[in-house]
């Protein structure tokens, strides 16, 4: 085992002595918060409309969907693909944010909590 | 094919004999509890997404899809967008913040700021549901695969390839814990998708690289579908409650992939909290690819194979991507491919055997049971190991039982249940400061009840020919997934079990959430 603080794990006992109410109302972390979720959760509303919408046009819209666009690749298969290439992008969008956004900041309160502990 | 049966035991063999030797390298520095159940935390970003992919591709995804398309065409498409998106939810919303507020299991989140004993009871039991009904399809599909591949037909033929199955992943889980188990799936996870890719460069080439000359090959080649199977509706699209059953599984897809308890499992296997966001990355993109392929093996399998065949073949569907490989490369290429099927087999039930038994030496034994106090001692471990063996058998006599079984259907089910009884729970827990362990119960135990009680009651159990009972009836409810029912009904009681308690820790909430955001005190990489 590395260190002797850690082995008692996330329990009631090893948060005593810290005051977590203070920390969470502290402006570095309520900044913290409001980043993280001013980002996940229109991100996450966005995605999940955007699936329904092809789900629902995959399920009720059928004629809509054999359209066919170019040779016998049809609007079906492009929305289908499309769901392949937002995913990809929200992924690498939120991976951005939290390295840039997010990161530092939590490093930071991490930092100031742990002391001189790493 | 008797003499190419030889041929894959052979290939299988020697997959086995190699993942064998890694496991027994890997269990050498297994000392602790940190080490048995969470591979010592000491896996990169890359290699847990890579074990991730692995986890998560399963027969079903392989075989399963693949036939889905070839047969059913663009409806079988569906499936892998709804498998795929769900990771969004995983990524953007559970995995950092679980990786820093827990330690083994989704019990550990869950019951961070409850009270401890009914919250880990309750999730241990959906841990449990979860990983049955997963190991069940797993198992399942193992039979019919064997049919298929090493020309076993009868049923006695078939329950002994199961039984040996049970037992190879019981050795790979007592011996190699989590680390042994992760490399099992890393290296599943590599051959799926190499062989996958392999499969699907070579298609395209017969092909020209043009997409839509295998498109309409396809569609020549399935006369009974014809254009049909390039648009959504072949399968789903026939009458109203079809279509509604549809959005039903459309639903648990993309909601269940965060509540299944061998995912969220994995991410305490990496150090920190940026390793996990890292780990996600990485399956999501192998995932897509691996996906982008079932799409083009699918339809190369109609177009190369044929739906007749594909039909007259011993395991129908997911007989598909391996009458492919054959039709593409003959014996040696079916083997490689067969042996990538099993391997496939066997690498998720040692995840979903590791979870399990995780979850109730941990949940249940160490902090139940013994109140905390053999927590991360050698009796947990000792426990978990004892409990894999019950669940290896139990899963290897399931297993025979439920041999034949549509193995769509049980997974399909696997992920209702999850997005029912655990995602509710996790994202009130992690978002929600009122949530409270009356609403944590309420909606576990009301999401896996309505489930289970729709399942029971649905056209898949009984009331039709291809119903597990087809001479009762008892179909009261019309849809084959519960999803669109049980879903938002968790959701619903796991707000009104809040309100309705006034239990409220604000500064266990505190702690919860600086964690989570921060990372502060989280669970460390041991060091050897």
């Amino acid at each position: 085992m590395s260190t002797a603080e850690n082995t008692s794990g996330p329990t009631p006992s090893d948060s005593a002595g810290q005051n977590w109410v203070e920390v969470q109302s502290s402006p570095d972390f309520v900044e913290l918060r409001s980043r993280l979720r001013k980002f996940v959760f229109p991100m996450a509303g966005l995605f999940l409309a955007w699936y329904l919408l092809y789900v629902v046009l995959a399920d009720y819209a059928h004629d809509f969907m054999a359209t066919k666009v170019v040779g016998n690749i049809n609007v079906g298969l492009i929305l289908g693909l499309l769901q392949f290439v937002s995913t990809f992008a929200i992924t690498t969008l939120y991976v951005r944010h939290a390295n840039k956004n997010l990161d530092p900041t939590a490093e930071k309160i991490r930092a100031e909590l742990e002391g001189g502990r790493s | 094919m008797n003499g190419n049966a030889l041929l894959n035991i052979g290939i299988f063999g020697v997959f086995v004999a190699a993942t064998l030797v890694v496991v027994i390298r890997a269990s050498r520095n297994t000392k602790t509890a940190a080490d048995y159940l969470a591979a010592g935390r000491a896996f990169t970003g890359p290699q847990n997404g890579v074990a991730i992919a692995g986890d998560y591709l399963s027969a079903a995804s392989f075989l399963g899809i693949a036939g889905a398309i070839a047969l059913n065409g663009y409806d079988g498409f569906l499936y892998s967008i709804g498998f795929l998106v769900a990771w969004l939810v995983a990524l953007l919303l559970v995995a950092e913040l679980l990786r820093n507020t827990g330690k083994y299991t989704m019990g550990d989140v869950l019951s961070f700021r409850m009270r401890q004993r009914p919250v880990r009871a309750a999730a241990a039991t959906s841990t449990m549901a979860v990983s049955f009904f997963y190991l069940l399809a797993q198992m399942a599909g193992a039979g019919g695969l064997v049919a298929l591949l090493l020309g076993i037909t009868g049923k006695v033929g078939q329950a002994v390839v199961i039984a040996v199955v049970g037992a190879l992943m019981i050795a790979y889980v007592l011996i190699g814990g989590m680390k042994g188990t992760t490399w099992v799936q890393i290296i599943k996870a590599v051959l799926l998708i190499i062989g996958a890719g392999v499969m699907t460069l070579w298609v395209l080439a017969k092909f020209g690289l043009n997409l839509s000359g295998l498109l309409g090959a396809a569609v020549d080649n399935a006369p009974k579908a014809g254009e049909k199977l390039l648009s959504p509706g072949l399968q789903y699209g026939t009458s109203g409650t079809t279509k509604l059953d549809f959005l039903s599984l459309a639903l648990a897809l993309v909601l269940g992939t965060a509540g299944l308890p061998h995912i969220l499992m994995r991410f305490y296997t990496v150090p920190t909290a940026k390793e996990a966001r890292r780990s996600v990355v990485w399956a999501i993109w192998l995932i897509g690819l691996f996906y982008l392929f079932t799409l083009v093996l699918g339809y190369g399998a109609a177009a190369l194979v044929g739906p007749d065949k594909i039909n007259a073949a011993p395991g129908k569907a997911n007989s598909a991507a391996p009458l492919l490989a054959e039709a593409l490369g003959g014996p040696l290429l079916l083997g490689l491919i067969a042996a990538v099927a099993f391997a496939t087999i066997l690498a998720v039930v040692a995840g979903l055997t590791i979870t399990a038994s995780a979850s109730f030496a941990h949940d249940i034994y160490a902090n139940i049971i013994k109140k905390g106090e053999a927590e991360d001692k050698d009796t947990e471990v000792k426990v978990a190991r004892r409990t894999a063996i019950v669940i290896g058998i139990v899963s290897i006599l399931g297993g025979i039982a439920a041999n034949g079984q549509n193995i769509a259907f049980l997974v399909a089910l696997a992920f209702a249940v999850a997005a029912s009884a655990n995602l509710p729970t996790i994202l009130y827990s992690l978002f929600w400061k009122r949530f409270n362990t009356s609403g944590a119960l309420w909606s576990i135990y009301g999401g896996l009840s309505v489930t289970i009680l729709l399942i029971v009651l649905s056209p898949a159990v009984s009331g039709k020919p291809s119903s597990m009972f087809p001479n009762a009836d008892f179909d009261l409810f019309p849809l084959s997934n519960p999803g669109i029912v049980s879903i938002p009904v968790a959701f619903l009681l796991g707000y009104l079990g809040t309100v309705l308690s006034k239990e409220n820790d604000a500064e266990k909430y505190a702690e919860m959430e600086v964690r989570a955001l921060t990372g502060v005190g989280a669970e460390k990489a041991t060091a050897h």
